[in-house]
């Protein structure tokens, strides 16, 4: 590849992508218009409830879109070069391999009928024509590395012999056995136990280091986020709503969704009194979402200008959120109550 | 895994004595005197009487059923009423002749309904899944004996091998009849095997769909495997689990249906050799064929389960 | 003294393991392995812990889901091992359960309200000519629309149907709602919904929750007190101010530390636990969580810890031999 010596501020640039899904009569557009930045050795977080588009958008980074998914629009470039604009075999060339992938169910997520030891090493086979003692060798190397004890053993097993966390670290192996560029993670710890997580997160931040990768992490858990990512993108109903750096986003959130969904999130490090602060109604439905802000059937300052769409505001600081209210149309209430003000 | 076949073994003890029990009782069952048969209609009461003493037809049941039994562990099916052979001797051959029969349809059945099952599965929808399920519809609903009559019109007697064709001196392509060279075993085999291979197609197909949709499938993709790889190595081997167990239970049908098919093509297999006992009143062929027909089926079913179990590594062996 | 609405004495549930040649039982899945607490009316009683603690199989063998092994459920002083099937079903009335899944608990072709009606004509509780009234009302409380009740399950969101899980479970007007994992499945914003309506429930009906989830920051907010289980057994019991700020057991103290936060850097520091959760078939011996816990002695291999008192007075307990050890520093972990 003539780009592959190349230096690139941005790992991945998603720019306008679009991903629709198309049923009897209805375009139903999970991913719409999406774009955000992916700088290179770093973390960046999608959040977002189910329906916001998070997964579409990494499923389409890899174009594993099925039918009757399609990706109808935008740029996925990745090192230089548009993802849309390659073949079939020259993206399959490409995953496993520079772009790798983990999802949220370790537990279906393996092929029960092939050993560990087969799966891993398929990655070999597949990108660098390792034989079968070359591909297990380097597989036992893996599982070592992902932290699976007497790896010698472990090879030979098939996933059920396996607890959850451990078949997760199985698909870590499997996804970073060919020193992939780009890791995207699809709620990876999810299905997990909590202590079992904070095991898994280590891990991912730990590899990333040792083998310089960037990581695309596609969650719903705020903690998660705050833990791991360095960039964080909001999506609501197939938007990115807010992106800004973590800190940033949990110390000054600006959308009234991410303000919302913070707030509603019960801590376990301190009371709350009284009710959670929620946030009213819930996601519309897909294929009649309002015209102008997705969220504005539910939020508390909505006002006519809302049905418009609002564009991706970018402030001072590279912050980066659509909303009316931080631009100069706005006439409303500029309270938006934030979750460090509820502490203080 | 060793744990299993041996329990699986055991467990077909039980299965074996219900069968013989089963099988004993049809003779008694069935309307008509064994011993006046074998005498002839118009013999005298005090000879038929002779013959009943001779059989042990006058024991308890219990005590007949165990000299059966015993019989039939030492491998004495009795005698054949209307020759008076051994009915051992009497299955001889035509028990590999039925086994060949079967045999071979269901391996036409297992190739070309999986073969349809897998082409329809991944293309769902387009003309070529519409228009293979279509045929497996029909495959399904024909009766084969009619199936049967109607390939021999066609390729048997109404269809000639164009004079063009070399090294081919018969003015037929196949044979209606009799079993043995190839000309005879191409028509009975379809006739046989098409209903299995229907429902394997239709089986296979909608495993496969399930099994494209789970999560490892993705995995594979993910990976970079090739679209063949994902489909061959990763779908197929999930979906052929239940397709298996479905194989088995074809094996019961199957074994009906050669009794039909030998009967269309006049095969000297042990269909027609039933038929035959059965209107002869030859009780002790009769219930010779069904137990050695019965214990086929327990026997092919216990490779069934055993491959089954081998497939599917999630069953504990424990 | 508040009155005790669920007294568990020692309960257990071991489920049999087919196996060998013959099929025979040949070990069991100490899935639930001599628990006991008690739950005083109109509290919300949390059990935490990871999957394979037994948190839902206690849950499941209160109600006699399960059969239990042996123990005792006592429910408003009467021993629910001991009622014969129909007097358990009469008693179901005052014991309810929501579960995490709505949709699989909620019959798919019945309507919502053909659903409530059903449970309130099981139970006998309202007079036919009334049922249609309280629906609607039922309804209302749980925040759905009267023109709602002749939808069916699959034309509701998630939350929605939840709603409709406790619409169930009040129709009958119980004492006790056991709640599975009953928030776990939705989304977050939905969540903050279904609790806030969970607790102003609890205050209009009396209710006592048995509160099960793996969700700490879920259970912080909602709960009184809370149980924490370990593979089967409970390792530590406090209320909620005592277990969170202060708690006890080393097992508590990393699940705590574990869970990420949204201020990192306010998050005591973590202990990161290694290896998984043993089988329940052959759990270690002595303390359960010697296997992976950094304090982990000689003598926890051998002695079972009893739950004790370990602060005074506010009937904190944890089941630990060094609990004031640790505490005071004379204990450092090992690993």
């Amino acid at each position: 590849m003539a780009n592959e010596s190349q230096n690139f501020d941005n790992i991945l640039e998603i720019k306008e992508l679009q991903t629709s899904f198309f049923t009897e009569d209805v375009e139903i557009k999970a991913v719409d218009g999406v774009t955000f930045d992916l700088p290179k050795g770093k973390t960046v977080g999608i959040v977002g409830e189910s329906g916001s588009g998070k997964s579409i958008t990494s499923l389409s980074i890899l174009r594993l879109i099925d039918r009757p998914g399609k990706i109808v629009g935008g740029e996925i470039i990745f090192k230089g070069e548009n993802l849309l604009d390659k073949s079939n075999e020259e993206m399959r060339k490409i995953r496993g391999n520079q772009i790798s992938m983990i999802f949220q169910e370790p537990m279906t997520s393996l092929n029960p009928t092939y050993t560990i030891g087969q799966q891993i090493g398929e990655a070999y086979k597949i990108h660098e024509g390792l034989n079968k003692a070359e591909a297990r060798k380097k597989s036992i190397d893996m599982l070592k590395l992902v932290g699976i004890p007497s790896p010698e053993k472990r090879i030979d097993q098939y996933p059920h012999e396996l607890s959850g966390g451990m078949r997760q670290r199985v698909m870590i192996a499997i996804a970073l056995a060919c020193n992939p560029d780009l890791l995207i993670a699809d709620e990876p710890t999810t299905a997990l136990d909590v202590t079992i997580q904070a095991q898994i997160l280590e891990l991912i931040k730990e590899l990333q280091e040792k083998l310089d990768m960037s990581v695309l992490l596609i969650t719903h858990d705020l903690g998660v986020v705050a833990e791991t990512c360095d960039y964080v993108a909001v999506m609501y109903c197939g938007k990115i709503v807010e992106y800004t750096d973590v800190k940033t986003l949990f110390s000054n959130p600006q959308h009234p969704y991410t303000v919302g969904l913070i707030n509603s999130l019960p801590s376990h490090e301190e009371d709350i009194e009284g009710d959670l602060p929620i946030i009213k109604g819930m996601v519309p439905n897909p294929t009649n979402l309002p015209s102008g802000c997705r969220f504005a059937p539910r939020c508390p300052y909505a006002t006519e200008l809302c049905n418009t769409l609002p564009e991706l505001v970018t402030d001072d600081n590279n912050h980066q959120t659509r909303c009316w209210i931080y631009t100069d149309e706005w006439n409303g209430s500029t309270e938006v109550k934030t979750y460090a003000e509820r502490n203080s | 895994m060793f744990v299993f076949i041996i329990r699986r073994i055991l467990q077909t003890i039980p299965v074996f004595l219900g069968v013989t029990i089963i099988v004993f009782s049809l003779m008694h069952l069935i309307p008509g005197d064994p011993a006046q048969i074998m005498a002839g209609e118009s013999a005298p009461a005090e000879q038929v009487e002779n013959i009943r003493e001779r059989l042990g037809l006058n024991d308890p049941y219990p005590v007949q059923y165990w000299n059966y039994l015993s019989n039939v562990l030492q491998g004495d099916l009795g005698n054949s009423i209307r020759s008076g052979r051994d009915v051992t001797t009497e299955i001889g051959h035509r028990f590999w002749i039925t086994v060949e029969l079967a045999f071979y349809s269901i391996v036409l059945s297992v190739f070309l309904g999986l073969i349809a099952g897998i082409v329809s599965a991944v293309k769902q929808y387009s003309f070529r899944d519409v228009t293979l399920m279509l045929i497996a519809l029909f495959g399904l609903s024909m009766p084969n004996f009619w199936l049967g009559l109607m390939l021999i019109q066609w390729f048997a007697i109404g269809l000639d091998v164009p004079s063009w064709i070399p090294f081919i001196d018969n003015t037929a392509w196949f044979k209606p009849s009799g079993w043995g060279s190839f000309q005879q075993i191409v028509l009975p085999v379809i006739t046989l095997g098409t209903g299995g291979a229907a429902i394997i197609a239709r089986m296979t197909r909608s495993s496969m769909l399930e099994v494209i949709d789970q999560d490892y499938i993705r995995t594979a993709r993910a990976k970079g495997a090739k679209e063949r790889v994902v489909i061959y190595r990763h779908a197929l081997k999930n979906a052929l689990i239940p397709v298996v167990t479905v194989v088995g239970l074809q094996f019961g049908g199957l074994l009906g249906g050669a009794v039909l098919t030998e009967t269309v093509f006049a095969i000297n297999g042990m269909g027609k050799l039933v038929i035959d006992a059965i209107q002869a009143r030859d009780f002790p062929l009769v219930q010779g064929t069904v137990l050695v027909a019965s214990l086929l089926f327990v026997l092919v079913n216990l490779i069934v389960d055993i491959t089954y179990r081998y497939l599917n590594k999630r069953i504990d062996f424990n | 003294m508040q009155k005790e609405i669920l007294k568990v004495t020692d309960l257990k549930q071991h489920f049999p393991i087919k196996g060998g040649i013959f099929g025979r039982t040949i070990n069991h899945v100490k899935a639930v392995d001599g628990v006991s607490f008690t739950v005083y009316e109109g509290e919300t009683v949390s059990i935490v812990g990871e999957s394979g603690c037994g948190k839902s199989t206690t849950g499941r063998a209160i109600l006699r889901l399960d059969e239990p092994t042996s123990g005792e459920v006592e429910f408003d002083g009467i021993d629910l091992l001991s009622l014969n099937k129909k007097e358990m079903r009469k008693k179901r009335k005052d014991l309810q359960v929501i579960f995490q899944d709505p949709y699989a608990s909620l019959n798919p072709r019945q309507t919502v309200g053909e659903i409530l009606q059903e449970a309130m004509s099981i139970q006998n509780t309202v007079p036919k000519e009334k049922q249609h009234e309280r629906i609607v009302e039922l309804l209302e409380t749980v925040g759905l629309g009267a023109h709602q009740m002749d939808r069916y399950p699959h034309e509701f969101s998630g939350g929605q149907r939840q709603r409709i899980g406790i619409a169930r479970a009040l129709a009958v007007e119980p004492q006790l709602i056991i709640c599975d994992e009953a928030v776990s499945a939705l989304d977050v914003s939905i969540q903050a919904q279904v609790i806030n309506l969970l607790k102003k429930l609890q205050k209009e009906y009396k209710l006592t929750y048995l509160f099960i989830s793996h969700d700490l920051g879920v259970v912080r907010h909602i709960s009184d007190r809370i149980i924490v289980m370990y593979l089967g057994k409970i390792v530590e019991i406090a209320d909620k101010k005592s277990l969170f700020t202060n708690p006890q057991h080393p097992y508590t103290k990393s699940l705590l530390s574990a869970i990420p936060s949204i201020h990192p850097e306010k998050r005591r520091e973590r202990i990161i636990l290694t290896g998984d959760v043993p089988s329940p078939i052959d759990p270690p011996q002595g303390c359960r969580f010697h296997t992976r816990c950094p304090f982990a002695t000689e003598r926890c291999t051998r002695e079972v810890p009893e739950l004790r008192n370990v602060v005074t007075d506010n009937g904190h307990q944890a089941a630990c031999h060094y609990v004031e050890d640790i505490e005071a520093g004379i204990m450092q972990p090992v690993r």
